[in-house]
């Protein structure tokens, strides 16, 4: 614990994440801590992936403000992190004359927003612009400049380009202690562990009241919002061109039509308050409800096409905004709380509003000249031709190991996770897509299983889904006496 | 890139492609077999008890004994078999077809072949397909995967389990976790009736005193990061009984929640698909509706018995023959399951050979009766003694008994279950 970061950002979601691999273009020693065993494992996986088009919130919020200019960075951000991502544009559909007047004033924020390319669209517009929308369409708003991505390799990218840049990242760090001294924060985890830090940025999501508590700074309640959804096959005939939204109501959003970045159709979000942050089970009623939702806008949607279904925790505070700003009451502590929708697509320009605070307060910033923005592209089996694929497995014989075959995932891309540091299933799952198919890892589980091991030297029994208690095998089949039975 | 010339890819190295490749070289035309494991024999060699053979060998044995009968005669052949490869499409051409492949050792692999024979077989239904409700903890597993970790990687997949449906992979893990030392709780059946065969049920579950609940449903499940319990419920008339929900600690739960064939390289090709058996549409010589490609096994229709694979498999390598010779050109004629039937397999049948169908009932019959009927006619019966949903009925139409005069073009024969 000799050395003393510069800035400690306490949480590895898209937020963190996004605020490191900016922190990481200048001349400082910043670290990324995270309580989960991977990044990316709490509110961000279970994000929905939608690059907002600028409609939902009028320019009065920040958010708004981040969120638009957040949108426009996307473009340049994959091509120089790689991650699965879709301009396929967004239609929010109205259904009845009151529904429209909605929208209208969706309409209203995009003119203030500046949204671009924002129309609102009579039923035929709504029709030719998505042919599967139900035909009781009455009209609705086309948002061409919304998208879609896949959170979680975003969050991925992000934190291999800050760590390629010299960001350390700390995860099942979970910062439980916190003392001031000699205008250093010396934080102390669950586990032990400690490390000093000049500066801290709180970007916990669902624990940033927790955070804020244990530095005793600004006394503020998140509250989970939960949004169940479901996945389904890329056969499914509901899949869209677009993202398909209804009119929102006062609570959210409501429940969409989505399709992935990845081939896929979602349908959801519920929006349910719960007090349990952990609490991520589905349940029956939202089932239909969601499906009669997504019904209502696609009716070619269908539970005969169910993969798989997850939940999301939205993490709400207080206050319809975003809240960003320097501690009032501790000093170098900033605080990035209440980052729901839409956080996502605005977390390029939150890093970015987050820089520019930690600047005014005090924090000297110096670029690096060395920064590089870019990270290696891995080549996916799915997307390579032919010719591409008969080349890859010339130099690399691992991709000619089909280790998914649903999803068609091979050896290579999943040795390439692992050595980016993501050796459990989930943390596979999400970098190349393998479990994630029809069959939900029935066939490749234990392949999988076998490449972690012999990357990581680990064995099967400390194997887990997603670190904690998430044992996958208890141990050897000849190991097990009936005495064990407990 | 390699580039193979043959007449026959058979796609799926288990026990149908074993047979049919098995059934074609017999009968002199080339053939090579692509499988996507190390070895051949598909998921035989995951099933290591008993009970395999009776009827094709007339003699007992294990999963894999019966598969190393069939990779037997296919190495004593000079067969070419690609084991590691992954085929990715199926591409028509005016002649014959070309099939992309992929393996570590050759890199990209291209068949130019006259015919191909779909034998991949089925995957497992799973959580997501049943939606149970609950958290999302390690420790759900289908009934196959745990079955793989424990016969080929030697690895407990818990200690707590119960198994959710009555599949036959269920039944004969609840008996194998028994052995290697884990506690099987329950298992939990969402029909009245059981899903697999009678004999597992006996040998499984009567003789180690496993409970068997029929006509109820995991409700939740619980459990942060591992499998800490289950809700079962019980249903009547089809609906949960809520206030009767009991729970059961467990830390594992093996699904065994039915099969569906693995068609999706079929699909791609632009084969029609059979709704009630998410197998290929198939004439009288299981070949599907795309010309020169060819189905059997559980890739066609899920099976409960290997020895039925292997002899549709035979069947389905002679009808390759044929094709490839030509004598596959006569007149075929319409057939449908009627009443008390999921389906029957094939859709069409012909005149001039015998035709055998395989089809599964809706129903749970002590005694019941097959009626075949021709245009509105009845043909004939067949006695049957005890049906249910998950015993596959086969039934052969012999050319002797069908009355050519009364055919014509347009001719639908029928065969419905009388209980």
């Amino acid at each position: 614990m000799a050395d003393i970061y510069d800035v400690a950002i306490i949480g590895a979601g898209v937020i963190g994440s996004a605020i490191a691999r900016k922190l990481s273009s200048y001349n400082l020693k910043t670290a990324l801590l995270e309580k989960e065993c991977d990044v990316s494992f709490g509110v961000s996986k279970a994000n929905s992936g939608i690059i907002h088009g600028g409609f939902h919130h009028d320019s009065a919020t920040l958010k708004s403000r981040l969120e638009v200019k957040g949108n426009l960075m996307f473009d340049q951000l994959k091509d120089e992190l790689h991650f699965p991502f879709n301009r396929c544009g967004i239609l929010v559909a109205a259904f009845s004359g009151d529904e429209m007047r909605t929208v209208e004033k969706l309409y209203q924020n995009g003119l203030g927003n500046k949204a671009i390319g924002i129309e609102l669209c009579n039923h035929e517009r709504m029709i030719s612009l998505e042919p599967k929308l139900n035909r009781d369409v009455v009209g609705g708003l086309y948002a061409p400049g919304g998208g879609i991505i896949e959170p979680y390799r975003f969050v991925f990218s992000l934190v291999e380009s800050a760590k390629k840049n010299g960001v350390e990242v700390l995860t099942k760090f979970e910062v439980a202690e916190s003392e001031e001294k000699n205008d250093c924060y010396i934080l102390k985890s669950a586990d032990g562990r400690s490390l000093k830090a000049k500066w801290v940025v709180n970007a916990a999501g669902l624990y940033s009241d927790e955070i804020s508590r244990i530095f005793g700074a600004e006394s503020f309640t998140i509250t989970p919002r939960k949004g169940e959804e479901f996945l389904l096959d890329r056969n499914a005939t509901a899949y869209t061109s677009k993202v398909i939204f209804p009119a929102p109501s006062h609570v959210s959003k409501g429940m969409l039509v989505i399709p992935t970045a990845e081939g896929t159709t979602m349908v959801g979000p519920t929006a349910q308050m719960v007090d349990d942050k952990q609490d991520a089970s589905t349940s029956k009623a939202n089932f239909q409800a969601i499906f009669s939702s997504a019904r209502r806008l696609v009716p070619a949607v269908s539970e005969r096409d169910i993969i798989t279904s997850f939940t999301g925790l939205r993490p709400t505070m207080e206050g319809d905004d975003f809240y960003i700003e320097a501690s009032k009451i501790k000093p170098r502590f900033i605080q990035v709380a209440g980052i729901q929708s839409p956080g996502l697509t605005a977390a390029p320009a939150i890093a970015d509003y987050v820089k520019d605070i930690l600047k005014v307060e005090g924090l000297a910033l110096s670029e690096k000249p060395d920064f590089d923005p870019y990270i290696e592209d891995v080549p996916r089996f799915r997307n390579s031709s032919k010719e591409e694929l008969d080349a890859l497995i010339a130099e690399n014989p691992a991709y000619g190991e089909v280790i998914c075959r649903c999803e068609n995932i091979s050896e290579a891309e999943i040795v390439a996770a692992v050595r980016q540091g993501h050796d459990t299933l989930d943390g596979v799952k999400f970098y190349t897509r393998a479990m994630m198919g029809r069959c939900q890892g029935g066939f490749c589980t234990h392949k999988i299983m076998k490449i972690i091991c012999r990357e990581t030297g680990k064995s099967m029994d400390e194997l887990t889904k997603r670190g904690g208690g998430s044992w996958l095998v208890h141990k050897k089949v000849g190991d097990y006496a009936l005495e064990d039975r407990a | 890139m390699k580039t193979i010339e043959k007449d026959v890819l058979v796609i799926g190295g288990g026990s149908a492609g074993m047979a049919a490749a098995a059934e074609i070289r017999e009968r002199n035309h080339s053939v090579a077999i692509v499988e996507r494991d190390n070895i051949l024999g598909g998921i035989l060699n995951q099933c290591i008890h008993n009970g395999f053979g009776l009827h094709r060998f007339k003699e007992e044995l294990t999963g894999p004994e019966y598969a190393e009968r069939y990779a037997e005669i296919i190495e004593a052949s000079d067969m070419e078999v690609f084991t590691g490869t992954t085929v990715t499409e199926i591409e028509k051409r005016d002649e014959g077809k070309t099939v992309y492949a992929y393996s570590a050792r050759h890199g990209m692999l291209v068949f130019q072949v006259k015919a191909v024979v779909l034998a991949m077989g089925c995957r497992e239904r799973n959580r997501g397909n049943i939606g149970t409700p609950g958290t999302r903890p390690a420790g759900v597993y289908t009934a196959g995967l745990a079955q793989r970790l424990v016969n080929m990687e030697g690895l407990m997949p818990g200690s707590k389990c119960v198994i959710v449906g009555s599949g036959d992979i269920g039944l004969i893990m609840a008996r194998r976790m028994s052995w290697v030392g884990a506690d099987v709780k329950a298992v939990v059946e969402i029909q009245p009736y059981p899903a697999g065969l009678t004999r597992n049920i006996v040998q499984c579950l009567n003789d180690f005193n496993i409970p068997l609940h029929l006509s109820h449903v995991v409700s939740k499940i619980h459990g942060k990061d591992r499998v800490e319990g289950i809700d079962i419920t019980p249903l009547r008339d089809g609906i949960e009984v809520t206030e009767e929900t009991f729970h059961i600690e467990c830390d594992t739960l093996l699904l065994s929640v039915g099969l569906i064939p693995d068609n999706e390289i079929a699909r791609k090709a632009g084969i029609d698909i059979n709704r009630e058996t998410n197998g290929p549409l198939v004439d009288s010589s299981l070949m599907t509706s795309v010309e020169g490609i060819f189905a059997c096994g559980n890739v066609l229709h899920v099976h409960d018995l290997v020895d039925y694979v292997s002899e549709e498999s035979h069947r389905c390598g002679a009808f390759v023959s044929d094709y490839l010779e030509h004598q596959s050109e006569t007149k075929q004629f319409k057939m449908v399951s009627g009443s008390n039937l999921k389906y029957v397999i094939p859709n069409q049948f012909r005149a001039d050979r015998d035709n055998h169908f395989y089809m599964r009932s809706l129903i749970v019959r002590n005694h019941a009766e097959l009626v075949l009927t021709l245009d509105g006619k009845e043909l004939g019966r067949k006695k049957l003694r005890h049906i249910q949903p998950s015993e596959m009925i086969s039934f052969t139409l012999k050319e002797k008994d069908l009355d050519k005069a009364a055919l014509d073009d347009n001719s639908t024969l029928e065969i419905s279950l009388v209980g």
